[in-house]
């Protein structure tokens, strides 16, 4: 862990925002995917971004992480107005990020996915230095209470746990101030959801700046020092964890107020009741209005953006 | 970090489902094994059935055979584990030994002037097709089957209109000839066996590109850029270079067999060379290389190319119909096709 030792605030600064997102926005064409976010993210801080599908999460990644620049709004880097052309000028400025499909080539080895994009390479002819890199990986996952006794494994071959846990420890391992995890525990089991979010706990003890995004309100009111709900493209709840409780971010996250027209609507359906099955029965598909099918496409496209 | 060392969950309960492997099994599991298997059969067989197969002399043809074919193969190889197609290599090798010969003859230019003019033009052409794969985001199969119809027109209409004929003009009066004939086409006695320049070029290409591809950074970005172009990008790797000097080495590729046909025949048929751009992959694919990316082997290449050496001479020794060459070829490549798939399902489920 020598190379972020180094990177390791010291803690008598907890409070300093890294990275300040003020009034940002990104457009496709004439679709707003994002507007108008505000977001702080201070050192040894999480912050959670909770939203349904379609909410605008990727977009927000995407422009914190650098694969998409933003059309409107300023982001702030340690202070400073920043527009990043490609993931790499991120990296380079502390911001890593853990994407949901993980960024992991499945083909290839363990260490060579660690790896990627950060090779270690010996003088004078940039030969890889295989076995400094392999016990690096091992320590590293092993650090995480991961096991991979052949990394020369292809990562297909892994868990998805396994392969949660190698792309943050490479985000972690390689001098991120800011991490942003993109649906870490979405695909895991209950004992491995536990092991990322203990991660989680001990990336902002080392004084990392941590950006959860999650549709779990469970899962971030175990960790999160402040939450903010996407909704369509807006932020339409922005509160720190003394200001709200788990109960109120869940109501929040399911959609508040559209939960209870659901339930108005839903109203008469008893729910409760079971049928009695029988032949030449058919469903009809419900009908959508205008509004509500603008919704569901516009979910649909921010899911395939 | 050491504070926050306390804080991380102690190694939980090793998670036994990923076991180590003994190392017969990983051997199994490397992409050229199912074409090493498939060489010593090859042999075998008209080891058998061809008794020139015993003499060494014919190996030095064998060799050399193989090798007109492996220099191609290594940057096709290459470029197919970046996950990327070039249908116009074939071509592209005829285009290369025309630039040199057709130029040097109309301005009367030293043969070395042509021998750089046609590299230029060689490495432009792989340029272009990474350029036009960046721009249209095509795929590399379209782009590349574009091109390989523009220079195949190109060889025919420019020699046409220059020389009146389909071949090139014969150039070995022209200053330089000798010296680059040296370079490019001599061959060497040891003892019986021949030993023709080229083959040195092909074992000094295997040897650098499989260092390139297992022991420098850029082969982890070509493995990762045709694994998950996407992912690489993500992680900062820079996809569009690295992909575009894969074609490069393709036109490299090419520069240096078409300065081979050149100068070992002295002039250049326009016609020649269309098929061979699946040849080099077939080659490739016999060798370990997935069609999809990824995954494969510059080594498995090389023996790929040793296999169809071996066949290409052994059908003619074992007199048997040369005719049936491309059926046999045919076979050939989807037998090695299933046993690379067998041979590494087997390996990947121990």
């Amino acid at each position: 862990m020598t190379a972020t030792e180094t990177e390791v605030r010291s803690p008598d600064a907890p409070n300093t925002p890294i990275l300040e997102l003020t009034e940002i926005g990104k457009s496709y064409g004439n679709v707003h995917a994002v507007r108008g976010v505000n977001i702080v993210v201070r050192q040894g801080e999480v912050t959670c971004v909770l939203g349904d599908n379609g909410a605008g999460k990727s977009t927000l990644i995407k422009v914190i992480a650098g694969l998409h620049d933003y059309t409107d709004g300023e982001m702030k880097v340690n202070g400073e107005v920043r527009h990043f052309p490609s993931p790499r000028v991120a990296q380079s400025s502390g911001i890593a990020t853990v994407y949901q499909d993980l960024a992991l080539a499945p083909l290839m080895a363990v260490w060579r996915n660690f790896f990627l994009g950060n090779e270690i390479r010996r003088k004078p002819f940039g030969t890889l230095d295989i076995k400094q890199m392999k016990q690096i990986c091992s320590d590293e996952l092993t650090r995480m209470g991961i096991v991979i006794p052949d990394l020369d494994r292809a990562v297909q071959n892994l868990s998805g746990g396994q392969r949660q846990c190698i792309a943050i420890a490479r985000a972690i391992y390689f001098g991120a101030k800011v991490v942003i995890l993109d649906e870490p525990t979405a695909a895991l089991g209950v004992k491995q959801s536990g092991i990322v979010l203990k991660y989680i706990i001990a990336a902002r003890d080392a004084g990392l700046g941590v950006i959860f995004i999650t549709h779990s309100p469970h899962h971030a009111y175990l960790v999160g020092n402040h939450f903010v709900i996407l909704k369509l493209g807006r932020v339409t709840l922005d509160a720190h964890r003394d200001e709200i409780s788990l109960e109120t971010l869940t109501t929040e996250m399911a959609g508040g107020d559209e939960l209870a027209e659901l339930s108005h609507e839903l109203q008469g359906t008893d729910p409760g009741k079971v049928v009695q099955s029988r032949s030449g029965g058919h469903v009809t598909a419900p009908k959508l209005s205008r509004d509500e099918l603008q919704e569901v496409l516009a979910e649909e496209r921010e899911q395939e953006q | 970090m050491t504070a926050t060392t306390s804080e991380i969950p102690p190694p939980a309960p090793a998670d036994d489902r990923v076991g180590s492997r003994s190392a017969a099994t990983r051997t199994l599991s490397r992409p050229e094994i199912g074409a090493l298997l498939g060489a010593v059969a090859v042999a075998i067989l008209f080891f058998a059935v061809a008794p020139s197969f015993h003499q060494v002399n014919t190996w030095g043809t064998i060799i050399y055979q193989s090798a007109t074919i492996g220099i191609m193969a290594v940057p096709v190889a290459l470029l197919m584990i970046g996950g990327e197609f070039d249908l116009s290599a074939g071509v592209a090798v005829t285009s290369s030994g025309l630039a040199c010969a057709l130029l040097t003859w109309e301005f009367g230019l030293n043969v070395w002037t042509g021998v750089v003019i046609a590299l230029v033009i060689s490495l432009g052409i792989g340029v272009f097709n990474g350029w036009l794969l960046h721009v249209t985001g095509l795929p590399s199969f379209l782009v590349t089957l574009g091109t390989f119809f523009i220079l195949q027109g190109a060889n025919l209409g420019v020699t046409n209109m220059l020389t009146g004929g389909v071949s090139s003009n014969s150039i070995n009066d022209m200053a330089g000839w000798n010296s680059a004939h040296a370079v490019f086409a001599s061959s060497f006695k040891i003892g019986s066996f021949t030993l023709q320049i080229v083959v040195i070029y092909w074992l000094v290409l295997v040897v650098v590109g499989a260092y390139l591809l297992l022991r420098t950074r850029v082969g982890n970005w070509i493995f990762a850029i045709g694994g998950d172009a996407d992912a690489a990008r993500a992680v900062g790797v820079p996809v569009v270079i690295t992909r575009t000097g894969l074609f490069m080495a393709v036109g490299f590729g090419a520069w240096l067999m078409g300065m081979h046909m050149l100068f070992n025949f002295n002039n250049v048929q326009s016609g020649n060379g269309v098929g061979n751009e699946f040849i080099y992959i077939i080659a490739a694919v016999i060798g370990g290389c997935l069609l999809t990316g990824g995954y494969g082997s510059v080594v498995g290449a090389a023996i790929g190319s040793l296999i169809f050496g071996m066949t290409q001479l052994g059908i003619t020794y074992a007199g048997w119909d040369a005719d049936w060459f491309k059926t046999f070829l045919g076979a050939m490549l989807l037998l090695a096709c299933v046993v690379n798939l067998i041979v590494r399902k087997k390996a990947d489920a121990k």
